[in-house]
Formats: C-alpha cells, sequence, structure tokens
C-alpha cells in the first residue's frame, strides 16, 4: 500500500521517453491445452518447512497445497468433499467420523498410500516432540484406529463438527521419514525434500530465491497440464509489481492501489476481485466503564461511516461488514440491517446518557470529564491506522475525543491485547471457512492471551457455539450461526468495519481458472485444472525424456 | 609484531564472551518470542499448544541458562538450529554468504577503484570543472535515498529498456543455460545490485581520499620530491599518494565486518539471497540461534577487522611500530 505509490509514480516520469516492450503476439484461442509451460508464482517470504505438520506461514502453506493431499478439502462452495478420503460416515451421534480412503493412490515415490500413513501423521501431531502448531485441532481426538489398509475410524471424546474440517491437515508419507518421531521428525531431511501424493512433484528449492515443483504425472485427480509451478521469492511489494509489468511473474496479489493503477500497467493480465476470508473491525474493551453501556457504543457505530473507510482505506475493494461471518459464508445472515450512519441520532443516543458540551470546548462532558479515549493497533498495517485516523475525525464531529496509538506488533500483543490494557483497538481477524468461533466469542475465553480480549459474554451465544459444535444438521447449523450473527452485530462488542477483497493477477494465457471465494484456502484451489493452449505456451519445459 | 598479534588475539576472547553476553541479554529484552509469529491471535490455538511449543524451544527456562547451554554448544562449534525451520544455523549461513561476499566484493573493488581514482584527480585538479562536477555528483549520491535510485534504476534500465533483469540473482530458467550462459546470466543479475551497493561508499570514500589528498599534497616532503626534479606522476602516486592512503586503510578495516554482514534493504528490493535478508528475517522472527551466530560471526570479523587495519597502518605508515 505505501510503497505501491512510488514506482507507479516513477513510471509516469518514464512513459515519455521510452517505448513499451509489450510487443506479445495475440493470444492463440484454438490449440488444445498443452502439457508443458511454467507458472511462474511470487511470495513476499520464503518457505519454512515443507511438511504440512510443522509449517504455518503462507509461503510454505502455498507449496505444500500443491504436493500434499489431506483427507477431505473445500470445494468452490465452500462446502467439504473427499481428497484422499473417498467418503465418510459420522457415527455414535458424532463422536466417530469413519473415512474410507481412495484406492491406488501413490506416493510421488510410487509407495502405495495407506491408512498407515494418515495414523502416522496423526500421531506426529499429538508427539509432543513435534513443534506442531496444528495440534489444537486434535485436542478432542481420543483414538484413531485403522480396521484396515483403506479404512480410518477417529473417535472424539464428544462431538465436534469442526473435526472434519481439520482432517484437511497434509497427510505425511511414513516410509519416507522412516518412522521416524520427535525430534528426528523435526530435523528430518524430508522436510526440506517433500514427497506427498499431490498433483505436484517437489523438484528444487533454492533457499531465498524459488521453490520449482514440476507436475505430477500419475495423479489421482488427472495429469495436471501445466508443467512446472515455480515460486519466486521476491520480499518487496513494489519490486513484485515491477516485475509483474515486466511480464516476469505470471500472478501476484494486488494492494488495492495496485489493482486501481493504470489498466496498461495490466496488459497482458486479468484481474480478479474475490471477498477474502478476513474482516477488521473496531473492538471495545467492554471492562472499561466508558463502554459498559449499549447505548455508547451504539452512538459510536451510528457515527462511523462504513462506506467512507471502504472508499478511502480499500479504494472500494470491499464491503462494509455487519458481524463475524463473512457474506459468502452459509453462516452469514442477510436480512441483518447494519446500523446507518446518523451523526445526528449518536449525538441524542450521547446525550440520552447524559454526554453534553457543556463547557463548549467541541468536547461531550459528564459529570466533569471529556469523552475521550485511545484506540491501539499494530505497525506496519497501513490500512488500520489509515481507519484509525479516518474514524478519529469522524467521531471528532459527534464530540468526541479519540487518540491513536500504534505499537510495534509484539509490544501490542504482549503488553495491550493479552493484558487487556486497552480501550478501544483495531485489529482484523482471517477466519477459516467452518464458523465455530468459540476462542473468540464464547464467555470462558477471557483469560489471559486468550481471544476473547473485549470481555464479550451472552449467554445465548455461548449455547449457540456450544450446540454448532455438536450439530450435524448442516440446515440446523445453519440456523444457529445466523442467529449469532444477529446476535453478536445487535450486542456490539465490535464495530465490524470492512470485509477487504482478494485481489489476484494472472497471466491471460493461462485459462481454465476457477477462483474460490475463500482465499485462506489458496486462490487456486483448482490449479491442477488450469491450462495454457499449445501456441501460447511461453516457457516450454524441455525434457529430458 | 608477533608478540603483538598473540596478545591482540588472546585479548579478543573475552571481548568476545562479553559482547556474545550482551547481545544475548538485550535481544531477550524485545518483546516477544519466537513461538509468537505461529501462535499469536491465531483462533486455532489453544494455550497448552502454545506452552508445548514454548517448552519444546526451551524458552521457559531463564535467560542465563539459555546461555551457558548456548556458550556450551558453540565452544564445539554447533551454533544450534534455526527456530524457523529447524535447520542447522552455521548451515543457513553458509548458503547466503557466497552470494553476499560476491555482491560486497564486486562493490568493493568498484568503490575502491573508482573512489580513488576520482579523489586523487579532483584533489590534484582542485577547483577544476571535474572537481566541481565530481563533488556536485558524490553530494548528489551520498543524500539521495539509495532504495529509491535503486527503483528508478530498475524501471528505466529494467522494465523501459529492457536492458537488464530487474530483480534477483538468476533467472528462472538459469538451469537450462550453458555454462557460459549462467556467467552472463549472472552477471547481467549482478549490475544493478552492485552499482546501487556502491553508491554512498562511493561517494563517502570519493570524498575522503579527495581531503586526504589534499592534505598531504600541502607537505614539505611533497615540495621535496618536485624540487627534486621526479615526474609529476610520481610525486603524486609515489609520495603523496602513499601518504593519503593511511586514514583510508581505517576504512577498509571498518568494511570488513559490513562485506559478510550483508544489507537488508538492498538485498530485500533487488530479491537478492544474502546475509541481510537472513538478519532482518531472524530479527522479525525472534529467531536467536541464527541472530546469535550472524551476531557472533559479525562480531569476530569486526575485531579481526580492527586488527587488521592496525597492523595495516604499520605497513602503510613506517613511524607506527608496535611492540
Amino acid at each position: 500500500m505505501r510503497t505501491g505509490l512510488v514506482p507507479a509514480a516513477l513510471g509516469l516520469l518514464f512513459l515519455g521517453g521510452c517505448g513499451n516492450l509489450s510487443d506479445e503476439p495475440p493470444l492463440d484461442s484454438a490449440s488444445p491445452p498443452a502439457y508443458d509451460d511454467s507458472f511462474i508464482e511470487s511470495s513476499i517470504g520464503d518457505a519454512s518447512y515443507l511438511n504440512p505438520v510443522l509449517s504455518s506461514d503462507s509461503a510454505s502453506g502455498s507449496v505444500n497445497g500443491a504436493v500434499f493431499n489431506g483427507l477431505v478439502k473445500y470445494d468452490e462452495n465452500i462446502h467439504i468433499t473427499g481428497d484422499l478420503a473417498e467418503r465418510w460416515e459420522v457415527s455414535q451421534g458424532g463422536r466417530v467420523i469413519t473415512f474410507h480412503l481412495r484406492k491406488g493412490v501413490l506416493w510421488h515415490d510410487g509407495a502405495p498410500f495407506t491408512a498407515e500413513d494418515v495414523l502416522y501423521t496423526y500421531e506426529r501431531l499429538k508427539d509432543p516432540d513435534v513443534k506442531t502448531p496444528h495440534s489444537s485441532n486434535f485436542d478432542k481426538v481420543l483414538k484413531v484406529e485403522a480396521p484396515d489398509a483403506w479404512t480410518v475410524k477417529v473417535t472424539y471424546s464428544e462431538p465436534y463438527v469442526p473435526a472434519l474440517e481439520s482432517w484437511g491437515m497434509g497427510i505425511v508419507p511414513k516410509h519416507v521419514f522412516g518412522g521416524a518421531k520427535g525430534k528426528d521428525f523435526n530435523e528430518h531431511p524430508a522436510n526440506k525434500s517433500p514427497v506427498g501424493t499431490g498433483p505436484y512433484r517437489f523438484k528444487e528449492w533454492k533457499v531465498d530465491e524459488k521453490i520449482v515443483l514440476e507436475a505430477n504425472p500419475d495423479c489421482f485427480e488427472g495429469r495436471p497440464h501445466i508443467k512446472r509451478y515455480i515460486f519466486r521469492v521476491i520480499p518487496d511489494n513494489s519490486v513484485e509489481f515491477l516485475e509483474l509489468r515486466n511480464k516476469s511473474i505470471d500472478t501476484m496479489l494486488l494492494t488495492p492501489d495496485q489493482y486501481r493503477a493504470y489498466g496498461e500497467f495490466f496488459e497482458g493480465y486479468k484481474r480478479y476481485r474475490l471477498p477474502r476470508g478476513a474482516y477488521t473491525y473496531f473492538a471495545f474493551n467492554l471492562g472499561r466503564p466508558l463502554f459498559r453501556g449499549r447505548n455508547v457504543r451504539l452512538a459510536l457505530a451510528h457515527a462511523v461511516n462504513k462506506a467512507e473507510l471502504v472508499d478511502a482505506v480499500v479504494m472500494g475493494l470491499g464491503r462494509s461488514a455487519s458481524g463475524p461471518f463473512l457474506p459468502l459464508s452459509w453462516a452469514y445472515d442477510p436480512s441483518v440491517k447494519d446500523f446507518e450512519y446518523d451523526p445526528a441520532l449518536a449525538v441524542k443516543l450521547l446525550a440520552q446518557e447524559g454526554w453534553k458540551d457543556s463547557d463548549g470546548d467541541g468536547i461531550l462532558d459528564k459529570d466533569g470529564k471529556p469523552f475521550a479515549f485511545t484506540v491501539v493497533t499494530n505497525q506496519g498495517n497501513k490500512m488500520r491506522s489509515l481507519s484509525a485516523e479516518i474514524i478519529q475525525q469522524q467521531l471528532k464531529k459527534i464530540g468526541v475525543r479519540m487518540d491513536i496509538r500504534v505499537i510495534e506488533w509484539s509490544a501490542f500483543i504482549k503488553n495491550f491485547v493479552d493484558k487487556k490494557n486497552f480501550d478501544a483497538l483495531i485489529l482484523g481477524w482471517t477466519i477459516s471457512p467452518d464458523p465455530d468461533q468459540y476462542s473468540i466469542w464464547h464467555s470462558s475465553q477471557k483469560k489471559e492471551g486468550q481471544y476473547n480480549f473485549v470481555g464479550y459474554g451472552n449467554p445465548e451465544v455461548d449455547r449457540i457455539l456450544e450446540d454448532g459444535r455438536r450439530e450435524f444438521d448442516p440446515q440446523k447449523r445453519k440456523r444457529l450461526y445466523q442467529k449469532m450473527h444477529r446476535i453478536v452485530h445487535d450486542d456490539l462488542p465490535y464495530i465490524f468495519l470492512y470485509y477487504p477483497d482478494y485481489l489476484p493477477v494472472v497471466h491471460r494465457r493461462v485459462e481454465g481458472i476457477q477462483m474460490a471465494p475463500l482465499s485462506t484456502f489458496g486462490f487456486g484451489w483448482n490449479f491442477d485444472k488450469w491450462f495454457v493452449r499449445e501456441k501460447n505456451v511461453r516457457y516450454p519445459v524441455r525434457t529430458a525424456q | 609484531m608477533i608478540n603483538y598479534l598473540a596478545r591482540r588475539l588472546l585479548m579478543m576472547i573475552p571481548l568476545l564472551i562479553g559482547i556474545t553476553l550482551m547481545t544475548f541479554f538485550i535481544m531477550q529484552l524485545a518483546p516477544g518470542k519466537p513461538t509468537d509469529l505461529v501462535t499469536d491471535l491465531n483462533p486455532k490455538m489453544s494455550s497448552e499448544a502454545r506452552d508445548r511449543l514454548v517448552k519444546l524451544y526451551d524458552l521457559d527456562k531463564p535467560w542465563h541458562v539459555r546461555y551457558a547451554k548456548w556458550v556450551k554448544r558453540v565452544a564445539r562449534l554447533d551454533f544450534g538450529e534455526s527456530f524457523r525451520d529447524g535447520r542447522p544455523v552455521m548451515k543457513k549461513i553458509a548458503e547466503r554468504l557466497p552470494a553476499t561476499l560476491l555482491l560486497n566484493i564486486l562493490s568493493l573493488i568498484l568503490i575502491f577503484t573508482a573512489a580513488l581514482s576520482i579523489g586523487i584527480y579532483s584533489a590534484v585538479h582542485k577547483d577544476s570543472l571535474f572537481d566541481k562536477i565530481s563533488t556536485f555528483f558524490v553530494y548528489v549520491g551520498f543524500s539521495v535515498p539509495t532504495f529509491w535510485v535503486a527503483l528508478l534504476l530498475m524501471i528505466g534500465l529494467g522494465l523501459k529498456l529492457g536492458l537488464l533483469p530487474i530483480s534477483g540473482l538468476r533467472s528462472i530458467h538459469y538451469g537450462d543455460l550453458s555454462a557460459w550462459g549462467k556467467v552472463w546470466d549472472m552477471a547481467r543479475h549482478l549490475v544493478l545490485p552492485v552499482l546501487v551497493t556502491g553508491l554512498t561508499g562511493l561517494a563517502a570514500l570519493a570524498r575522503y581520499s579527495r581531503s586526504a589528498m589534499l592534505e598531504v599534497i600541502r607537505q614539505d616532503y611533497v615540495r621535496t620530491a618536485r624540487a627534486k626534479g621526479l615526474s609529476e606522476r610520481d610525486v603524486i602516486l609515489k609520495h603523496a599518494f602513499r601518504n593519503a592512503l593511511i586514514p583510508i586503510v581505517t576504512l577498509l578495516g571498518l568494511m570488513l565486518p559490513e562485506l559478510i554482514g550483508g544489507s537488508f534493504i538492498f538485498e530485500t528490493i533487488f530479491a537478492y539471497p544474502g546475509m541481510g535478508r537472513l538478519g532482518y528475517d531472524a530479527i522479525m522472527a525472534r529467531d536467536y540461534p541464527v541472530l546469535m551466530g550472524i551476531g557472533t560471526i559479525v562480531a569476530l570479523l569486526t575485531l579481526l577487522g580492527n586488527l587488521l587495519a592496525d597492523v595495516l597502518y604499520a605497513f602503510a605508515d613506517p613511524r607506527i611500530r608496535y611492540q
């Protein structure tokens, strides 16, 4: 956002002088799809572990997503469907899930995939000496058994619906790790040259430069068309954009101002705009006397003009938010009407609470104290600090003074969020497709370091969160969470600000692209079906076969 | 001299211990832990799982216990494994060191050849047009933000003219090239980074050598040399230049740690796989073992660089003798 403007402005300087180099031949639309070409994606950071059990960063996640498979995955409609598991049954009131594995799936080294691998992956997730950040997802598992080579039976201590989603975790090969445990698993060489079951095989990793994957012709989902998948590490966003304009990368994620840049920058590319699995919010510390009364929070909600925020902060590439679920999720209740922007109403509400500008200094006061508070947010997120500045102006109009403090991330979390040492804060949540948000909204999650740091508690929401974890009927579950969306909206622990859009751009020669609406599980979810026509191939791969 | 060297080398041991102790301690003062990147605001992570990670990284122990453990391992030349990806610190450094050395040695050569020539020429021809123009450009080179120059050059030479690649050290299809093709490919990728990294150093050193030279040229022995009837070339290069070198030698000694430290800004902007980025990423991720590894090596090199500068003094200046 910040640095993106610089090259755009500099580009203008050079526009007059030299001709543009875009003398590309027009794209052919008749030749058959090729089993060739390289696709170059750029990433801000290098990967850490090419092992889904150990990694949690997004760079590793993209590579692991192409190399490994889970038992289940999300389809384009955000419904769970089979991946390595062909089908599954839920029994004993939701306490047992039995997965029937796909037969004939081979690891990249030719060994067959069996239930043993699933058991091994699960054991590593529970292994106390394995440095995995994913173990919490499996806390409720009592045991995992393999009655035969193609069946996995998971028993839970209580019915737990989000469990199914957690089996999207990539399965790692037992034979490659030689059954390694603990420290040996953490430091195994296979974490740097992974063997998976997915559409792409690992080929090469040049540290801090690139990771190269090659199509797996024996993939159980069919042979992918694009022969090579290359991740280039370009740590600076504005340089990344220059490389895109130079047509030396095929895809990147755009910032809103890049998306809105001159059309000729995107000659040869196609821009996409999708909702993102995230939202930005303004949270009240409900423990502070100032914000204890709902009317005060309601007044502030009416004083914040979300449309202006969306226009200014994400340049219109997003939409205003009404509650904890995303518009694309089935848990979202579209009938919830958001608080409209009405500063007059806000002033009236505050007056009812006794807030009046009695000393004429432009700031409301009550019992001699001015209506003033501080909002904190983290450094390094331009959109959040910009939101804070705009809200500051909007609140000033109704006579509320809001100061802003921007704090370095670690200090922000440790000294402010965890300790509940704030009046209000601006932050964002990235949320997974399953609507279980127990850790954010349940009243039992208020301890230091937990995520209900605003101190929200509503017995009805508690009940919904508990029932939502037990209710396997999709229709009933939908009704539960939609109800929660409305209650949380009305209770106003947060002012839900906006849902930013996800803005990928892809080279035009690539066809067959279907973008999935929730980015958190990979915009290239059908990447193995993408193709380039023979005459449009840009980087033919020389094969020594 | 040997006596002196031995004494200086011995002195380094307590110094190094002091430096690493301070580094280790200061590192702990920064808020946050290496596990934060994974665990902070991750609604899918329970506090038990967080505690488990903290324990696995030994972070539940007090810092002096961890420092003692660290020293024990380093005594066996084992700097431990990175918290971020579990790989040996030494290996991670060894992977990036060649690229950083290549870039910095090339830019040092550029700096020294260009800066000394510019400096001497403008000192000898003081107040000439060349002197004024070079002084102007040297000041410009010194004052403009280099990342901005880098972006301008990328847009001009890379994007608009298509003469040079924009970033990276190698092309994507480097592996398919012939041996000469590889050399050519890397050379093309190195032009911009070497030029831009050299810029600030060049400006500073040109100014420095100009004033050192001006100082020397006014000395009596230079007049004597001229009076002896030596050619102007001999006077400048043999008599004046050698003496002007003395302060510059100090600079060279100070540049040694820079040689391997790498520069985060340049490496980031040119997507260059070097030490600067390794260090910066380690700081951001609170990757203590990598930080300590780099810190120790840079500290050692700084000490060696100082020693080297002192020794070089003795060679450049016959008046200096060490006992």
